[in-house]
């Protein structure tokens, strides 16, 4: 199954991945070693996953929070929480978490997404105890002084700078967002913006942190070289003192209907435009039909799963309309999603040919049913990928904190290969006429403004030598 | 001196330093021997999961490009355009159709193409068949020639957009010199634009040759699979000849730092030197040091004076990245232009200060606590391992590399990684660019 992290992922810190290829695969799952789930009394869900082939094991906390539970004026508070959970508890200083993690030769960072904030470290399976004893410990005990939060939250600013402010195809995905969601929180950008990171104040971290982490609204999932009984026994020893809160209850929100085409234009510099358009869609929660989002998943898979996808063959090589182009979409988020498609048009092609050349592929999606090969195809790819994943503790308890997260069940994993055999041609065919339809539909161009400075000349011949 | 850890720390040290004292680690047994024409493959067998990685490189990455950069990078992405009798969608499907991945590219030193399919019969088969027609028997068509060079050539302004990608481009060129390290991989507009079929062809003929191929696997596959797909790999490819030594790295002779105007919201700072190579004598020194001074995420003495105690960058690191030839020693942040001073002048400090002092005896148990302990995560995967392997097998390092790892790193003194930052680190003599301050 596919998530699009890529897009949506804020680490604390960055990973700098040095010479070399490193692949970075996205990819599907299933199965592998037995998965044991435990419910403590004060309401924490422990997952373990059984995974014997290396003496490693990766321990992740989920939350059930992240941007999307942001109300307006503090947008990027999860994020900026994630940021201060490694600065200081009444037991430790502020950076000692990380020195502790280390010490023990352990890997960690933290991400947030629009459904979920994750904690994790990955080590030696025989360390793994501190693992818990320290995240137990800041599950609760969280200091958050003001002047570490003064710092961190300038080099939160300078991480949307460097993530988002300084590069022009992100700026127009951030506003692609920003436009196409008239009531879904997914309209504002994880990270927060700008102006709300500048008014953000360390008593609004006090009281988000009070408000989501707790036991109750966390789930702890272990995949590797350990036994279920024994994480029970060492959840139950850190977490299970803990105290359960009442944790909010929010409402059931839904985007209202769309209205014809959403349009808009992002000018800033840049050499290439690009374009970014999406069909809003539903997920597993909110689907009319079970299928639906599979049909989804296998439509996308069709259009960009792989080098023979139709983008692929017919618009990058082909009609050579664009220098690079993808489609995304994701089965697994807490409220209705959105089929994406974003590109860059080949030299001599602007982007309304690129555009035009996407919703062509559409409509014939509309048209033509899919050939039994193409669905032959993703459905070997689906059960290869299956295979693939088992190679990454990492990412089969990232799939697992995912589906808890937003509210499935982590069973759906091992259900995914037989819901996507599943899918018909008919089907794609029905989820493309239904869903891919321009009132469903928001389209977002970049118009590059030129980046030489118009005062002063661009400086970028000579140097200053010197002793 | 005042302890002033709290308890559950004391524990966690003590508790550490008796795991490091007990432990024997080692690394995946390696199986490695030459084809007949001369490749060498290294292969460490994998039998939990029905799956295989291949990785086959080759010296062939743009610093064999000599003055047509650009070279290899081009070379690279057509073998996947065209082999035997299939074009490239036909390639595609191929692949795709099995659930196989596969993976190519270049950078200064490597040219690869690696390959993830599962062991299951028809798909190893095709997938294998497949990545043997890539490798031996490419077409190179013309049509696909023009396709590629437009991509790179829009790869090229893809750059131009991006701070950090000019900063880079322009720090490699300032540290490199004449070396062919400086020649950028993607090429440059005046270059692509004058490639010709030949000159891939040339290179190609030249480079994709089993003498100048390593080979890795890593998979269920047993020492006959192993070497059955190796044949299959390798039976029509030419013998040929290993890439010639690369010249060595100049040292630098002063310092040069160069500031470029850039409308964006912050600047991109980088500064440094060549650095070390693969089997340097101080690969163990420098690497152990650095991951003091900035290889180590939140707890690095940079990332301490730079992000902890200032807020001033969300990323700053150092590191040795060694190549072939001494690669580059890179330090580098980004921060809002007004703050770039005062960022550059902190980096330079700490570094000047840790060159000054060396690392202290708990900075370095730190380290290697951190470098040994998690030395079980970097082969945990089929993924990592041949990745791993392959870099062994590349720079030909002893077989055992892995295994002797964490006893050369928790053999490392204090005084020998102080002495190896004096000996080659000059920040006196540093390439320093700045990328920037161009906003109106």
């Amino acid at each position: 199954m596919r998530f699009a992290y890529l897009f949506i992922l804020f680490l604390t810190t960055n990973v700098v991945v040095v010479g070399g290829a490193v692949a970075s695969e996205t990819a599907l799952a299933v199965n592998g070693g037995a998965v044991t789930e435990y419910m403590l009394p004060n309401g924490m869900k422990v997952i373990v996953k059984e995974d014997r082939r290396a003496p490693i094991a990766v321990s992740q906390v989920w939350y059930k929070v992240g941007s999307s539970y942001e109300p307006d004026g503090i947008t990027g508070i999860s994020h900026a929480l994630e940021h201060m959970m490694f600065k200081g508890t009444k037991k430790l200083a502020p950076g000692e978490f990380s020195r502790i993690i280390a010490a023990n030769g352990g890997r960690e960072n933290a991400f947030t997404g629009r459904d979920y904030t994750a904690y994790f470290q990955t080590m030696s399976s025989d360390r793994m105890e501190i693992s818990f004893k320290l995240e137990a410990d800041r599950m609760r005990n969280l200091l958050l002084p003001a002047e570490e939060f003064n710092k961190e939250l300038e080099v939160i600013k300078e991480e949307r700078r460097l993530r988002t402010e300084d590069k022009p195809n992100a700026l127009t995905r951030e506003q692609f967002y920003a436009v196409s969601y008239r009531s879904l929180p997914y309209a504002n950008p994880v990270i927060g913006w700008m102006n709300d990171l500048n008014n953000m104040q360390v008593e609004d971290l006090h009281s988000w942190y009070r408000q989501w982490y707790a036991p109750n609204n966390a789930t702890l999932v272990v995949v590797g070289d350990v036994k279920p009984e024994w994480v029970l026994e060492m959840a139950t020893k850190y977490f299970g003192p803990l105290k359960a809160e009442q944790i909010p209850s929010l409402k059931p929100l839904r985007e209202p209907p769309q209205r014809g085409v959403i349009r808009t234009n992002v000018r800033a510099p840049a050499r290439q435009p690009y374009l970014a358009m999406g069909y809003k869609t539903p997920v597993i929660s909110t689907a009319d039909q079970e299928w639906e989002p599979y049909a989804l998943e296998m439509l996308v898979a069709i259009l960009d799963g792989g080098s023979s996808s139709r983008i692929s063959q017919k618009l990058i090589r082909g009609k050579e309309i664009a220098v690079s182009a993808g489609a995304g979409y994701s089965a697994f988020s807490k409220y209705s999603g959105m089929l994406s498609m974003s590109g860059i048009p080949a030299k001599g092609k602007s982007v309304y040919d690129l555009e035009q050349a996407l919703r062509a592929e559409i409509e014939l999606l509309k048209r033509e049913l899919v050939s039994g090969e193409e669905l032959q195809r993703v459905r070997a790819q689906v059960v290869a990928s299956q295979v693939y994943e088992l190679d990454s503790v990492f990412y089969q308890a990232m799939q697992i904190g995912t589906l808890e997260t937003i509210g499935l069940k982590w069973k759906l994993i091992d259900e995914y290969a037989a819901n996507m055999r599943a899918v018909t041609a008919e089907q794609v065919r029905a989820v493309a006429q239904k869903y891919l339809l321009d009132d469903r539909l928001t389209v977002a161009v970049l118009e590059p403004l030129p980046l030489e400075s118009k005062q002063r000349p661009r400086a970028g011949s000579g140097g200053r030598h010197g002793g | 001196m005042v302890d002033n850890r709290s308890p559950m720390q004391k524990t966690i040290t003590l508790l550490v330093l008796m795991l490091l004292s007990h432990t024997v680690w080692s690394g995946p047994a390696i199986q490695s021997w030459n084809t007949a024409n001369g490749a060498r493959v290294l292969y460490v067998p994998a039998p939990d999961l029905p799956m295989v990685d291949v990785r086959v490189v080759f010296d062939a990455g743009s610093a064999r490009d000599g003055d047509k950069p650009g070279l290899s990078q081009l070379t690279n992405a057509l073998l996947t355009e065209g082999a035997g009798e299939w074009d490239a969608d036909q390639i595609a499907q191929r692949m795709d159709s099995v659930g196989a991945r596969m993976g190519s590219g270049a950078r200064r030193d490597m040219a690869w193409v690696s390959l993830r399919s599962l062991t299951e019969e028809q798909a190893f088969s095709t997938s294998v068949t497949t990545l043997a027609g890539i490798l031996n028997t490419p077409t190179f068509p013309a049509a696909a020639l023009e396709r590629n060079r437009k991509m790179m050539l829009a790869g090229l302004q893809r750059e131009e957009q991006s701070p950090g990608s000019v900063a880079k481009k322009m720090f490699m060129r300032r540290v490199f010199g004449s070396h062919p390290y400086a020649i950028h991989s993607g090429g440059s507009k005046e270059s692509l634009s004058a490639m010709t079929r030949d000159d891939v062809l040339a290179h190609y003929q030249r480079l994709y040759v089993a003498k100048n191929a390593t080979i890795s696997i890593v998979g269920a596959l047993d020492r006959k699979q192993a070497e059955a797909l190796v044949d299959r790999l390798t039976a029509n490819m030419s013998a040929g000849a290993a890439a010639s030594e690369l010249p060595a790295v100049d040292v630098l002779k002063q310092a040069l730092e160069q500031n470029s105007l850039f409308p964006s919201s912050q600047s991109h700072i980088l500064l440094g030197q060549p650095g070390m190579k693969r089997g340097d004598p101080d690969y163990f020194a420098l690497y152990v040091g650095n991951h003091i001074l900035g290889g180590s995420g939140l707890v690095s003495l940079l990332s301490e004076e730079v992000r902890e105690k200032r807020g001033l960058s969300y990323s700053v690191y150092s590191y040795f990245s060694p190549m072939r030839a001494n690669g580059p020693f890179i330090l580098g942040a980004q921060t809002k232009n007004q703050q770039a001073r005062e960022a550059l002048d902190v980096i330079r400090k700490t570094l000047m200060d840790y060159i000054q002092r060396g690392p202290t005896d708990k900075e370095l148990l730190a380290a290697k606590q951190n470098i040994t302990g998690g030395f079980p995560l970097s082969i945990a995967s089929n993924g990592k391992i041949v990745e791993y392997i392959s870099m062994i097998g590349f720079y030909r390092l002893p077989l055992d590399h892995l295994d002797t790892f964490v006893g050369k790193i928790n053999a490392l003194t204090k005084e020998q990684i102080r002495d190896a930052f004096r000996r080659r680190v000059h920040p006196e003599k540093f390439v320093t660019v700045v990328v920037g301050n161009g906003k109106d």
